[in-house]
């Protein structure tokens, strides 16, 4: 049984609000994900995921200023939750064991094999 | 900064509409700074397109609200709904008549829903007591008329076709049964004999019919000399149903053990008219002839069942069984197989009912025409009682419009007032629902007689529960939607200050519905008024021979044999008969067709076929023969008996002959084309009556030939009295072959039954018909009353004014009539094609006259004005004063 929920799309949206500290709200993590992952992310995709991750706990939200650009829309910034972070560090330690706990010898003798 | 550049604003707004409002805000704002940022790198269109793109892709589960986001969440609602029930029932006590037209309309409309909704569920459950009736089917084989290209065929089929199936093609059938026909057989025990409808199939057939063994076991027919019974059966041979092991003689001549008993096949099914199961071994064992087909390609006697193998359909055994004979006749054969097409095709057993009649060699048509017919029928009388509810709801609309309106303005939302109307209209429904179940309980024999039917309300199955509140539900939307979205939808302050819509256009919506009604109304007497004229017109055909006072018997114990002589002399010695003679075949429906003949004239490669009926002496004397041309077989000439041979007048037609009468009609081998025989022919008659009254009659030929007589015809004399005839005549039969069991039956029965099955149909369809003439009526003197009681000022002042009571009653009716008189301008044309096309399907047919359709619109016309007129005039004798002075 999993211990934490955390989905591969809701794992990156995590650790770039995480990069993005003070600064994640829904254009800024957008613009980051597709910067440092070249991949393209819908907004709908994007608030589907963080309404989620806040649903779930691992982030909370304040609202932020409002600017001219936005037309009076509040800004809403998101924060990583200490939960989210156990989350977050489950995460990698599983991933870490699994890499750990393949034998050298596998990926070895694949490359020799096609040599 | 100047906002000249905004994204498209029906996008925006459709975002707005659809996102949660917790998102919204910012979620907008994300939308609104990225749109600026795009205007500024890639240009206004490009913005707005990548903008359209992300509004789309927001439109998913997370992001969009809930339907209707409650302005009070988690509201209990159960008070106001008691309210709703609670006002409803005192609005319901209060309007006595109404609520009563309202409830009764409803209630009738539901009881013919329901009984037709038994019935096709009765239709379509036929033969589903076998488990496995998705894969047993039967073996049909056709062939193509190569003058004609019509497809002919039935199930008599060869026998080696069962030994072929079950060798060749066991990876299709799991299971092939060779049978004889149903027929009937005289049972005997030691001190009983009893007539039974059995079959004699081979060994399976319990486990193939999942028949329910109460005494033996599936195999309890291996035994060549063995027999199964049904419940019923065993109980009337041996009072306790003690039945096994015990020793029954079948037609007098082979005996057979009871080695099972099962229950009763219920009425529905095919077999459901088997009494008891026998071996065909055993058929062969007391008709030794049949040991000479068994390898006969040529000879059709036998029926074949078969069971498919799991997983495979008939049209993939049917298309296999298409090479049957081609593959497997012998080569003197062949040649006729391939001109005439011959294949083979397994039938399923759910098309054996509904499907009964074929077109094209296909199982097309039969009983599913009257299912939809019914199924129509019903939809439309439910409907009908619909429709009085709207119109009566719409009607009153006005003395409930300040309700709405003071509601309206106490904050009442349209849902909930929309609510209040479903919950009242739920109320009728209900009540008439019971009302309604109450009736169909009361009436469920006196429909089964009617509908030769056997239904009852499955009250034990939850299914039928489930069904019966979908039912309800139904009703009550159809009823009551469209009469609370309109009391719902007026607007507090024009009700209020007593502004409403009246006048003509108000009620037009009200009128259409009326003629929707009368439409249908007429259209259903229309049809019904046709289908009967067309059975009577059938009934009133000339047979061709006197019915009445004449009986037949079937003799196919061998102990009538050579008897025929000393039963006739012994019968016309008692008095009560008039004559008495014998054929082959009963004549009761057309049961052997023959080919092979020759005439002067004949066309070549013409392939005549004619009915042929072998018959003895004083044959037309007891049927009453009619001559049109020549005479009857006579003892007088010699020749007569041996080479003489009388026709009727469509074999007359059939061979092109004008002066028939000493024509010779030559008997040929089909094969080879030599002469078999030649008659002269001696009379020609009047066309008898001897397959479906609706096909025109088939060419028939009568000789002489005393060697099997198969059926004899009594003819009583008609001052004996049929009581006493029988009993004299049967005390004849006990002493001359004292082993047969005495059954006759009465030809005039037997004819009358022909039309029992659209004499039945035509009486359903009659009943619900008056029927929905009724709702519609019972609606519109709703209507008419509560339109004159709302008049009631303005008929009191007329009438002080001086206006005439007929002139009021005029004035009150002309509305209704005018409605009535368009439905019928649209219900008669269109029931006239409709029943025309009808009548196509039967050769011999009725017209639908012109006076016919006029009739029809003068009686709805009558009806809706007596209807309208006992309230109309009501309100116009009406004393002026006392309407007056009741304000």
């Amino acid at each position: 049984m999993k211990k934490f929920q955390l989905g591969e799309f809701e794992e990156i949206v995590m650790l770039i609000t995480g990069v993005l500290y003070n600064e994640a709200y829904g254009v800024s993590i957008k613009k980051a994900i597709e910067e440092k992952l070249s991949r393209s992310v819908s907004m709908g995709a994007l608030h589907t995921a963080l309404g989620r991750l806040e649903a779930k706990g691992y982030v909370k939200s304040h609202e932020g200023e409002r600017t001219e650009e936005r037309a009076g829309r509040p800004k809403k910034y998101f924060q990583v939750t200490n939960l989210g972070k156990k989350a977050m560090e489950y995460n990698r330690d599983t991933r870490n064991e699994l890499w750990n706990a393949i034998p050298k010898t596998a990926f070895g003798l694949k490359y020799n094999s096609s040599l | 900064m100047k906002r000249s550049t905004a994204p498209p604003g029906i996008f925006q707004r459709f975002f707005c509409w659809f996102c949660r409002p917790k998102l919204r805000d910012a979620i907008e704002g994300d939308l609104l700074e990225l749109y600026q940022e795009r205007v500024r790198l890639k240009g206004k269109r490009r913005a707005d397109l990548l903008f359209i793109i992300d509004v789309l892709l927001l439109l998913r589960p997370g992001i969009i609200r809930s339907v209707n986001p409650p302005t009070f969440p988690h509201q209990n609602n159960y008070a106001m709904l008691k309210n709703h029930f609670k006002s409803g029932w005192r609005r319901l006590i209060r309007n006595k008549g109404y609520a009563a037209i309202n409830i009764c309309g409803l209630a009738i409309g539901m009881t013919v829903a329901i009984f037709i909704g038994l019935w096709i569920y009765d239709e379509l459950s036929y033969n589903h007591y076998h488990k496995n009736h998705e894969t047993i089917a039967q073996l049909w084989s056709g062939e193509t008329d190569p003058n004609t290209a019509a497809v002919n065929g039935g199930y008599s089929m060869q026998y080696p076709v069962a030994g072929v199936l079950r060798q060749d093609y066991p990876q299709y059938f799991k299971r092939v049964l060779l049978s004889g026909w149903i027929g009937s057989n005289t049972l005997a025990t030691e001190n009983n004999k009893f007539n039974r409808t059995g079959l004699f199939i081979e060994p399976g057939v319990a486990e193939m019919l999942s028949l329910k063994m109460l005494e033996g076991s599936y195999h309890s027919l291996n035994d060549p000399n063995s027999i199964i019974l049904s419940l019923s059966t065993a109980i009337a041979l041996y009072g306790n149903g003690d039945a096994i092991n015990k020793t029954i003689r079948i037609d007098n001549k082979v005996d057979a053990k009871v080695t099972g008993v099962y229950q009763d096949i219920p009425r529905n099914n095919r077999f459901s008219e088997v009494q008891f199961f026998s071996p065909f071994a055993l058929q062969i064992q007391y008709r030794p002839s049949i040991r000479e087909r068994v390898s006969d390609w040529d000879n059709r006697a036998f029926n074949v069942y078969v069971q498919l193998q799991p997983g495979v359909s008939s049209d993939a055994a049917s298309a296999v069984l298409k090479e049957l004979y081609i593959k497997n006749v012998p080569p003197d054969l062949k040649k006729n197989v391939e001109k005439y097409k011959s294949f083979v095709q397994a039938v399923p057993m759910d098309t054996w009912w509904l499907y009964s009649e074929f077109i094209a060699g296909k199982p097309a048509t039969g009983r599913i025409v009257f299912v939809w017919l019914f199924g129509i029928i019903g939809i439309f009388v439910l409907l009908l009682a619909c429709i009085n509810f709207i119109n009566l709801s719409t009607a009153r609309s006005e003395k409930r419009a300040r309700e709405v309106g003071v509601r309206k303005a106490l904050g009442s939302g349209k849902s909930q007032l929309v609510m209040q109307f479903l919950s009242e209209s739920y109320l009728v429904v209900f009540l008439g629902f019971l009302v309604s179940a109450a009736l169909v309980f009361f009436l469920t024999g006196w429909f089964n007689r009617l509908a030769d039917k056997d239904v009852s309300l499955p009250i034990t199955q939850p299914l039928f529960w489930l069904m019966a509140l979908a039912f309800i539900l139904f009703t009550g939307l159809a009823a009551g939607l469209y009469p609370a979205f309109i009391l719902s939808s007026f607007q507090p302050v024009k009700v209020l200050k007593g502004v409403l819509k009246t006048g003509r256009l108000a009620a037009l919506p009200r009128r259409v519905l009326v003629a929707v009604q009368f439409t249908v109304s007429v259209l259903l007497i229309l049809g019904t008024v046709v289908v009967y004229r067309q059975i009577m017109f059938a009934r009133d055909r000339p047979a061709g021979f006197d019915k009445s006072n004449l009986i037949t018997i079937s003799t196919r114990d061998p102990a009538y044999k050579e008897k025929q002589d000393i039963i006739k002399e012994e019968l016309l010695r008692t008095g009560v008969v008039a004559s008495m003679s014998s054929s082959n075949v009963p004549l009761t429906f057309i049961s052997n067709v023959t080919g092979g003949y020759d005439w002067r004239g004949r066309k070549p490669g013409f392939d005549a076929e004619f009915h042929s009926v072998k018959i003895t002496n004083d044959f037309g004397k007891t049927f009453g023969w009619q001559f049109v041309a020549g005479r009857d077989f006579s003892t007088d000439f010699a020749r007569d008996t041996t080479d003489a041979v009388v026709i009727n007048e469509a074999a007359a037609k059939y061979m092109g002959m004008k002066e028939p009468v000493g024509e010779k009609l030559i008997d040929i081998d089909g094969e080879t084309g030599a002469v078999k025989k030649t008659w002269t022919i001696i009379g020609v008659i009047k066309d008898m009556v001897i397959g479906s009254p609706y096909d025109p009659a088939m060419q028939t030929i009568f000789y002489y030939n005393n060697g099997s007589p198969g059926q004899f015809h009594i003819r009583l004399n008609p001052d004996a009295g049929p009581a006493r005839a029988v009993a004299a005549i049967q005390s004849v039969f006990e002493k001359i072959v004292p082993s047969a069991l005495f059954q006759y039956k009465f030809v005039d029965e037997q004819y009358a039954a022909k039309f029992s099955q659209e004499m039945r149909i035509g009486k359903l369809a009659a009943i619900f018909a008056i029927l929905s003439i009724f709702i519609s009526c019972l609606g519109l003197s709703g209507l008419a009353s509560y339109i004159a009681g709302q008049r009631s000022r303005e008929i009191a002042i007329r009438k002080v004014l001086g206006a005439s009571v007929p002139r009021l009653w005029h004035m009150l009716s002309a509305d209704f009539m005018i409605t009535v008189f368009v439905s019928c301008l649209i219900a008669l044309p269109a029931g006239y094609l409709l029943m025309n096309n009808w009548l196509q399907k039967f050769q011999y047919r009725t017209a639908i006259p012109l006076w016919l359709l006029v009739t029809t619109a003068l009686m709805a016309m009558l009806i809706t004005l007596l209807t309208v007129s006992f309230q109309s005039v009501k309100a116009a004798m009406l004393n002026p004063v006392k309407s007056l002075r009741a304000e």
